[in-house]
């Protein structure tokens, strides 16, 4: 083909693209965008909207029925004041701090887990199993195991010489002990993240880590948990904000209580704004701006810290 | 096709008209009566209520009590139903305010319930006018085990003295004096309503449910002396925070506890747990101070017409039919509890009789902590209860904490 006729061809190809309608020329242009839009509206009407309400709700006082009343930052000044909002914010920070635990214990139960021995698959599912439950379920079984005159926990505390601990009811352990029930279901979770982590080591690694001598802590220290860090990132980010949202525990437990000594920074939003007693949806809504704001802190590090990772990957 | 916003309009607009001509001689109850007792109630009002009416429909939907207290605020103001029950006294000054449930003063004038309804006019009343129809309420008293009572040589309580002595008794023959469960928060504001009524009275309790008396003062505190007197010698059950109402219950029955301050509404838990009228009496709260007149908590149930109910003639009826004094009689002898109308006869059993003289003889009822006062006063004071009885000696600074927060509630 001569390079004239060549030319010849690629000025009649323009021509016909020129003379295409417009959604053959911008296909591929406006594909994605049409593809996001469902989900983009979606996230719009229903997420980043509310957090806009919500932040305007916090500057006024208002019941949910009658008119809203601009208070400016008086709800927020209040929370400052507010002992019971410490006491949540205390609480939440235990929450995060214990939660993290889950980590470290799903791990060692993955590791612990990663044999092949006859039956491991239903030992697998039976670590998994509370996982699987629902939280209101796993919050009853904890209530009952912790209850007072039937329970089995104050039964072995009173057996170690200790009396009989009703954790739920003593303002010092109800924290600990709910934690301690939110626990069961999230190690199982970073378990399972940790599982499939471990299928993906490349056994090459390990057996140059042999070569070299490695065992024990250093091989897992050296060898299998740098290749585990996208389990363990994944592991980080769904127990600080399951930590954070811990709400479902709270309410099925506790209630709040005693004397509102086990809220979270999320009851006590809900207890604010929407409970028997509440109805005050600003204070409710400066509460959960505040959660909001902590949230941000965590979400917007775990994002930096990915972006980061992918542009050196 | 296409379809002018005007166009839309009046298609919208029919589609009303004939959705109202459908409803027409239908009327919607929303009803948080999922517990048998008051279901059974309201099933008998409604039934006998279409026998009378047979040209009105009834649509019934039963709620359970706490899905109730969120739904009702969705429906009052989205797709209001015509009839509600809810609660009396201050629980039900939001809606009052919001407009959200209709004023009934008329049917209350063309009815004679002024007279016959007389009792519980006050707790159904905001502004000076009526808004809706008590229909049953209940006393609270002192539960007792006859049987361990005797076995013990004790009598019921008649003065505080008598109350202190007989705890100690029963406490020293390892029987927990007082059964209670205080997770929900208003078991043990029921302790505080009575002690404050027998202390300082009636008209003080009032007063300071309406704010008018700081938690700090004298008067308040010297109830919390009078509570310390059974919560420090460990009267009440141990770590109660834990518990429901129901939960302690069982204390009851199996005779580790022997008495249990609650409402009337425990008594068909006691029987179905297999405690007779043999085993089971009780008696009004005992004489603190001899100066003051006795006065009792009885809780009012009452039915209210929302003011965006779709057909309020109906409702009226209906209304008016809750009213009556047969209907009373009927659906309280299945609740179990007394019928407000004058004119009602109250059901043979024995315990409701002697509740209803109890009533009847005393100087004023006054409605529950938590209907006598706001809301958020209410949930903090309860909170405040709950932590005294686990914590007498920090009474100080619970005191403190309900101050500020009275300053902040009543202000608004």
């Amino acid at each position: 083909m001569s390079t004239a006729a060549a030319s010849a061809s690629a000025t009649a190809a323009n021509l016909e693209q020129r003379r295409m309608p417009f959604w053959k020329r911008n296909q591929r242009r406006l594909a994605p965008a049409l593809f996001l839009a469902p989900g983009a509206l979606m996230f719009l009407v229903y997420v980043i909207l509310p957090i806009f309400e919500s932040i305007w709700i916090s500057f006024y006082q208002w019941d949910g029925l009658s008119e809203m009343t601009w208070i400016g930052l008086s709800n927020y000044t209040e929370l400052l004041g507010d002992p019971a909002f410490y006491t949540s914010l205390w609480n939440n920070v235990l929450w995060l701090v214990l939660y993290l635990l889950a980590i470290p214990a799903g791990l060692m139960i993955a590791i612990f887990l990663n044999q092949n021995v006859i039956g491991i698959r239903v030992y697998k599912s039976l670590f998994f199993f509370p996982f699987v439950i629902s939280q209101v379920v796993v919050g009853l079984i904890f209530s009952w195991f912790y209850a007072p005159n039937i329970g089995l926990f104050p039964q072995i505390t009173d057996a170690l010489g200790l009396g009989k601990i009703a954790v739920l009811a003593d303002a010092r352990f109800v924290t600990y002990g709910i934690i301690a029930a939110g626990l069961w279901p999230q190690i199982a979770y970073c378990m399972i993240l940790y599982l499939t982590g471990l299928n993906n080591v490349s056994p090459e690694q390990v057996e140059a880590g042999r070569l070299d001598n490695a065992k024990g802590w250093r091989m897992l220290w050296y060898v299998i948990l740098p290749q585990l860090r996208p389990a363990t990132f994944i592991a980080m980010v769904v127990t600080v904000i399951g930590a954070l949202r811990s709400f479902d525990l709270v309410s099925i437990m506790t209630d709040g209580g005693p004397y509102g000594t086990s809220r979270v920074l999320s009851f006590y939003m809900y207890e604010q704004a929407l409970s028997e007693y509440g109805y005050r949806m600003g204070y409710g809504a400066a509460i959960a701006v505040v959660l909001f704001l902590i949230m941000m802190l965590f979400i917007t590090g775990f994002i930096w810290r990915m972006v980061i990772t992918e542009r050196e990957g | 096709m296409r379809f002018s916003v005007k166009t839309m309009m009046l298609g919208a607009a029919a589609a009303a008209l004939m959705t109202t001509s459908a409803l027409a001689g239908t009327i919607t109850i929303n009803t948080d009566t999922s517990d048998p007792g008051p279901k059974g109630a309201f099933k008998y009002a409604i039934d006998a209520f279409q026998k009378a009416n047979p040209d009105v429909k009834v649509k019934w939907n039963v709620f359970d009590h706490e899905g109730f207290k969120s739904a009702i605020r969705n429906f009052l103001t989205a797709d209001a139903p015509d009839v509600v029950t809810w609660y009396s006294g201050n629980r039900m000054l939001p809606f009052v305010d919001a407009h959200l449930f209709a004023d009934i003063s008329d049917l209350w004038s063309e009815n004679d319930l002024d007279s016959q309804l007389k009792s519980a006019k006050s707790a159904v009343s905001a502004n000076g006018k009526q808004w809706a129809i008590p229909y049953s309420y209940y006393p609270w008293a002192i539960y007792y085990r006859k049987d361990i009572f005797e076995k013990q040589g004790i009598e019921p309580p008649k003065t505080w003295d008598d109350l202190l002595a007989d705890c100690k008794k029963l406490s020293d023959a390892g029987i927990t004096p007082f059964a209670i469960g205080t997770k929900a928060l208003w078991p043990a504001a029921g302790w505080f309503d009575y002690l404050d009524l027998r202390t300082n009275g009636y008209a003080f309790h009032m007063k300071l449910t309406q704010g008018e008396v700081p938690y700090t003062d004298e008067r308040v505190k010297k109830v919390f002396e009078n509570w310390a007197q059974l919560v420090k010698p460990g009267y009440f059950t141990k770590n109660a925070a834990a518990l429901d109402w129901q939960d302690a219950v069982p204390l009851f029955v199996q005779g580790k506890a022997a008495m249990y301050l609650m409402g009337n509404f425990a008594v068909d838990v006691m029987k179905n747990a297999g405690l007779d009228e043999s085993k089971v009496g009780f008696v009004s709260f005992p004489t603190i101070n001899k100066d003051v007149p006795r006065a009792e908590d009885a809780p009012t149930e009452m039915v209210a017409m929302a003011a965006n109910a779709s057909n309020k003639e109906d409702a009226r009826k209906f209304m008016a039919f809750i009213a009556k004094p047969e209907t009373q009689a009927k659906m309280n002898d299945i609740l179990g509890q007394l019928p407000v109308n004058s004119q009602s006869k109250i059901a043979d059993d024995p315990l409701l009789q002697q509740g209803a003289k109890m009533l009847s003889s005393a100087s004023n009822l006054s409605q529950f902590y938590d209907r006598d006062a706001p809301a958020q006063m209410a949930k903090a004071g309860m909170e405040g209860f709950q932590q005294f009885m686990a914590q007498p000696d920090q009474i100080d600074q619970i005191l403190q904490r309900l101050e500020s927060v009275r300053k902040r509630v009543y202000s608004n």
